[in-house]
């Protein structure tokens, strides 16, 4: 029951929200809608604490509730079961709780904006697609949810559709997202074909997964991976990620951040029981991983626009998490996953209410100086770059240190060294960021504009969270809790503590470096030399797609719309036709009124009858 | 209500008939109180519908041609019910949103007409019947392009009619044949359906007959490379025709593969799953990548209509009940929603009178109703879970799967191409600022367009969210056909490959 109305009642609200939208669409009811949209995502809230207190405290493990039977034909039997054990509850909880707190700010962000009503019933939409995600119990479902939480992100990309780069940003988003989905539904499918005539819960799939042999396994776990590479934005899907900044602010730390970016993990971390099983394919999501890790933060190290920067760092954090996941480490992976939706979100939101006070000002250079200008600003940023850079008590110290002992202690030194370069450039671009904003010179005179107070109490929690939620991980307590089928690779206490110091030398490196070139006067990247021009454009990855894949595609389509279907086809079936016209023509000539070629055609054919009747006779 | 099938097909051509005495005024009236009590007969006839008999229901049989087994013969299973109730809920609601004024009664009575052809090809277990109303048609449609259609309608139509004709007219050898067979085998003369099942045939007389009927079917849907008919007969038919054409003239042609070709040739079914799938794949891809080339909308829409019945073939020939099912599933979508992207289109176009994108351009902002119902329909188009497009595309590549993982894959690449294409037309006409000065001021649609589109939407996210009532008595015949298809065969090859369901099995 529970579950039932904490999934529902945002899909109901955005049902109840949108057609209110539509009816008219000119109307100013901001209150109304805000109503609306923020009742279920509260009530989620407070719900999904409910649920949690009773796993945490009491003994519950599993909560289940069926909806309806979505459909049985053949063998395949699929219901719409909602589910909580462990891992879901986790994701629920922090789902709801930040996106409550990110619709809260929506209600001032977004205060004034002639979409106002849309924008919050695709917002709870969005909830709702997440939540049944989450909790879905079986592929099929889940993947319901993969898809609409891909169609939220379209829809609030292109929110503001009269802009130009609003709507090729969300096409993007949406056509990428498909390759990685379209490849996920091939995964489920074959793993359908392979087991599923058992019932397809995660929990039948769990109980048959030894009757599938390794080869398959690998197959199956490598198509899965493939739409978490899409949805979580990792190589060589990660093209679409950055452009969706395009979209309002809150969106991208809710979407693009916090929550539906992290989908690809928990998928992962859901069939735990199956990439357990095959960990050659595990080797491979780490690889990728790190090197998404890598890439995105030396790209971040070059960007100037604020929410660049924080997409290309949201892709280098979830390389992370794929690393930890891809070595077996599922719950310091999840943990990252928890950490980083509060961080982020503050981040995002953070850099949204920078962008709002500023007058939608989005370059780091333009900024400076804005330490003087707002404390709660400048506070809540400190406590969210200090969190991603890893720096203790803050929460993203703890979850990328067991990342990265993980990495260690399972013997992927090459992987660690590289992941431990990666928490430099972390620290570099992100204290960049907040040196060339904060403390660089100040960029001409200006007035900030107040925010409300729906934008900075979530601030504020968040910063909150942020600041202490870490301690969750301390002595594996959110490890454990999880029981995940985590790998069993101990690392010796000494060594952890060693490492967790080397990692704070890393890191203050970067942010020292950072200091150096940023804390007085911030310059843009020029792009004087070769190398500099690449990385400021992006390693002209996007352009590459556009002539490997774009173009020819295009290039394929009107060659066979524009010569073969018109020129060729078309012309072909004519032919028959052509062959039928001419024919007729021919025999026409014949009857051509003139006596004397019918007095040949007689003389012909009674010769012949003649011969004929003579040959039957036997006269000839 | 024991005949009421016979009420269903005779019902809209009796009240076609006396349309001629109706004022012209009153034509439309006329027309749509006639479409929507054959609707509500036809929802009668779902809800008194035995959902557990996989069998013929409401069957009648009155003799025609005794002396050649020529019977008027109809009856209804789970196959066939929900495209009954399809036609009659597209025809009504095709003619609720019609906008045409100019001979308004002589449309009525045409699309009238076309209701009982159409539905008796449906309905008929006898093969000359299914023959008659299969020719019968095309009348209808002929006249409907021709005398309301654009430009070029006369040659338009009068290709729809070549085309088509020829197919059929060897579909029908093909029928007179298994007649001759069925006579020299049991000595007495047949057209029954029923009677046809029961004759095993060789393989090499199957693979003759099924190409007989192939002939007439794949023209029909249409499969490559005998679709170049079509994007002619879309493009200058008017919306109403387009909408009838795209939403169940063309199921005539996948559900013959289904009630003809499946269970009487099985062995012969199964010899042909290669080539009928290679031409289905490149039918998705191909007629997908001319969809991305058009410039005009309708042609987007018609070509993409074409790639989807691809899809629809590679289901009917996955032979296991996943695949079938979700085949029949799919012919039900594809109706409702391309019959609704044509009249979507069709709004554009009574407005504009042009049907090119690259005259539009931000009408999101003028049409706000127009745009999020184009939207919906075009996301059920690319088969966004939740929306009637998903289910049977899901089913039919998982139940291809089994046939060839790289067949699904390939087929698959729609749901890619076709989020491309779709999300093209959707940004150059909806998106960005309004460049264009004649679109500032359009109308949004009309209670008429709305009375037309809403239930469309209504039913695109209640069967995408529960296809429950629809998919279980499609699966109930469907299981059944495949059992019979198993017994029947002849070949082991075709008994392992038509694949009965765990439960079938058990049963048995």
């Amino acid at each position: 029951m529970l579950l039932d109305l904490i999934l529902l009642a945002p899909f109901a609200a955005a049902l109840v929200g949108g057609l209110l939208y539509l009816y008219d669409p000119q109307a100013r009811r901001e209150k109304i809608y805000s109503i609306i949209a923020l009742t279920p995502v509260l009530l989620g809230a407070v719900l999904s604490l409910v649920i949690g207190w009773s796993f945490i405290f009491g003994e519950t493990t599993h909560i289940e509730s069926t909806l309806f039977e979505w459909l049985h034909v053949g063998d395949l039997r699929i219901a719409l079961t909602l589910s909580v054990d462990r891992l879901s509850m986790v994701m629920l909880f922090f789902v709801t709780f930040v996106g409550a707190l990110i619709h809260i700010y929506s209600a001032g962000y977004m205060s004034g904006d002639s979409g106002y009503g849309k924008f919050f019933a695709y917002l709870n939409l969005f909830m709702a697609s997440m939540l049944l995600l989450i909790l879905a119990d079986n592929p099929v479902i889940m993947f319901i949810g993969w898809e609409l939480v891909g169609l939220c992100s379209y829809l609030l990309i292109g929110f503001y559709y009269r802009e130009e780069a609003a709507i090729p940003a969300a096409n993007k988003a949406f056509i990428v997202n498909r390759i990685g989905d379209f490849v996920f539904i091939m995964g489920v499918a074959l793993l359908f074909v392979t087991v599923g005539v058992n019932g397809f819960g995660f929990t039948a799939i769990e109980a048959s997964i030894t009757k599938i042999d390794t080869a398959m396994l690998s197959l199956i776990g490598l198509l899965l991976f493939v739409g978490a590479m899409g949805k979580s934005a990792q190589i060589p899907l990660y093209v679409w990620l950055p452009d969706a900044m395009a979209g309002p602010t809150p969106v991208s730390a809710l979407i693009h951040a916090a929550t539906m970016v992290t989908a690809g993990v928990y998928m992962v971390a859901r069939f735990d029981f199956l990439y357990s099983r095959i960990p050659g394919v595990g080797e491979f999501i780490a690889v990728i991983g790190i090197a998404s890790a890598l890439l995105a933060a030396v790209i971040a190290s070059y960007q100037s626009d604020i929410k660049k920067i924080l997409a290309y760092s949201t892709v280098s954090q979830l390389g992370y998490m794929f690393a930890a996941v891809g070595v077996g480490a599922y719950s310091a992976g999840l943990f990252h996953v928890f950490t980083h939706a509060f961080f982020k979100a503050l981040l995002f939101l953070g850099a949204g209410a920078i962008i709002i006070a500023l007058s939608h000002e989005q370059n780091i250079f333009r900024m400076g100086g804005l330490r003087k200008d707002s404390r709660l600003l400048y506070y809540t940023m400190l406590i969210a770059t200090f969190s991603i850079a890893g720096i203790p008590p803050f929460a993203g110290f703890f979850s990328k240190d067991a990342i990265l002992v993980s990495l260690l202690s399972t013997g992927h030194y090459t992987l660690w060294s590289l992941a431990t370069f990666g928490v430099f450039l972390t620290s570099y671009y992100m204290f960049r960021l907040f040196f060339a904003v904060f403390h660089a010179r100040s960029y001409g005179f200006r007035v900030l504009k107040p925010l409300p107070l729906t934008m900075t109490v979530p601030l504020v929690v968040l910063a909150v969270g942020t600041a202490t939620l870490g301690l969750l991980g301390v002595g594996g307590t959110f490890g454990n809790f999880l029981g995940l089928a985590d790998i069993h690779a101990e690392a010796d206490h000494t060594i952890e503590y060693l490492l967790a110091i080397f990692n704070l030398f890393v890191v203050a490196a970067g942010a020292g470096l950072a200091y150096r070139l940023f804390a007085q006067e911030a310059e843009p990247p020029n792009e004087e030399s070769r190398v500099r021009r690449l990385l400021v454009h992006k390693f002209y990855i996007d352009e590459i797609y556009g002539y490997v894949f774009v173009k020819p595609l295009y290039f394929i389509a009107s060659f066979t719309g524009n010569l073969i279907d018109h020129k060729v086809l078309g012309r072909m079936i004519l032919l028959g036709v052509e062959g039928y016209r001419r024919a007729g023509e021919g025999f026409g000539k014949l009857q051509n009124g003139r006596v004397r070629f019918y007095t040949l055609y007689m003389l012909v054919g009674i010769s012949y009858i003649s011969y004929y009747l003579l040959s039957i006779l036997g006269g000839i | 209500m024991d005949n009421i099938l016979s009420v269903l097909v005779f019902f809209p051509a009796i009240a076609g008939l006396l349309g001629f005495v109706v004022d012209k005024g009153s034509a439309r009236v006329y027309g749509i109180s006639v479409a929507t009590v054959e609707l509500l007969l036809a929802l009668w006839l779902w809800m008194s519908f035995d959902t557990a008999n996989a069998g013929m229901q409401y069957v009648e049989l009155i003799p025609l041609v005794p002396d050649f087994g020529i019977n008027y013969y109809v009856g209804v299973d789970g196959i066939s019910l929900f495209i009954v109730v399809m036609t009659a809920l597209m025809t009504l609601l095709g003619m609720i949103g019609m906008s045409i004024e100019k001979e308004i009664k002589n449309m009525i009575i045409s699309l009238l007409f076309l209701e009982m052809t159409m539905i008796g090809v449906f309905v008929a277990l006898d093969a000359i019947v299914f023959y008659l109303f299969w020719e019968l048609s095309l009348v209808p449609m002929l006249y409907i392009i021709g005398a309301w259609g654009g430009p070029l309608r006369i040659y338009a139509s009068v290709k729809f009619f070549l085309y088509t004709f020829t197919g059929s007219l060897i579909m029908l050898v093909g029928m007179l044949f298994m007649a001759y067979l069925y006579n020299s085998v049991s000595g007495v003369w047949s057209f029954s359906l029923t009677d046809w099942y029961a004759l095993v045939l060789p393989e090499n007389y199957q693979i003759w007959l099924f190409l007989a009927f192939f002939a007439g079917f794949a023209i029909k849907v249409p499969m490559f490379p005998f679709h170049t008919w079509l994007p002619y007969a879309h493009g200058q038919a008017p919306t109403i025709g387009s909408v009838i054409l795209a939403a169940v003239l063309l199921k005539m042609g996948t559900y013959g593969f289904v009630r003809f070709s499946l269970p009487l040739f099985p062995d012969a079914s199964v010899m042909m799953i290669w080539p009928i799938s290679v031409l289905a794949i490149i039918m998705v891809i191909y007629t997908a990548m001319v969809a991305y080339a058009q410039e005009d909308i309708k042609q987007v829409i018609a070509y993409s209509s074409v790639s989807h019945m691809g899809i629809i073939i590679l289901g009917t020939f996955a032979m296991n009940a996943e695949g079938i099912s979700g085949s029949i599933f799919l012919m039900l979508s594809h109706g409702i929603v391309s019959g609704a992207l044509f009249m979507l289109v069709g709004v554009i176009y009574d407005r504009r009178h042009t049907k090119l994108m690259s005259e539009f351009g931000g009408l999101a902002a003028v049409m706000p109703k127009y745009a999020v119902i184009f939207g919906f329909m075009l996301m059920a188009s690319v088969g966004l879970p939740l929306t009637i497009g998903f289910v049977g595309e899901f089913l039919v590549l998982l139940g291809f799967y089994e046939i060839s993982p790289i067949g699904a894959i390939l087929g698959g690449t729609t749901i890619i191409i076709g989020a491309i294409y779709m999300l093209t037309v959707y940004k150059r006409t909806f998106f960005g600022p309004v460049t264009n000065e004649k679109n500032k001021t359009l109308p949004d649609l009309n209670g008429k367009e709305l009375t037309a589109l809403v239930p469309l939407v209504a039913i695109v996210i209640w069967l995408g969210v529960y296809p429950k009532p629809v998919l279980g008595p499609i699966d109930t015949s469907v299981k059944a056909l495949i059992s019979f298809m198993h017994e029947k065969a002849r070949s082991d090859i075709a008994k392992d490959t038509i694949t009965l369901s765990k439960s079938v099995k058990e049963a048995k």
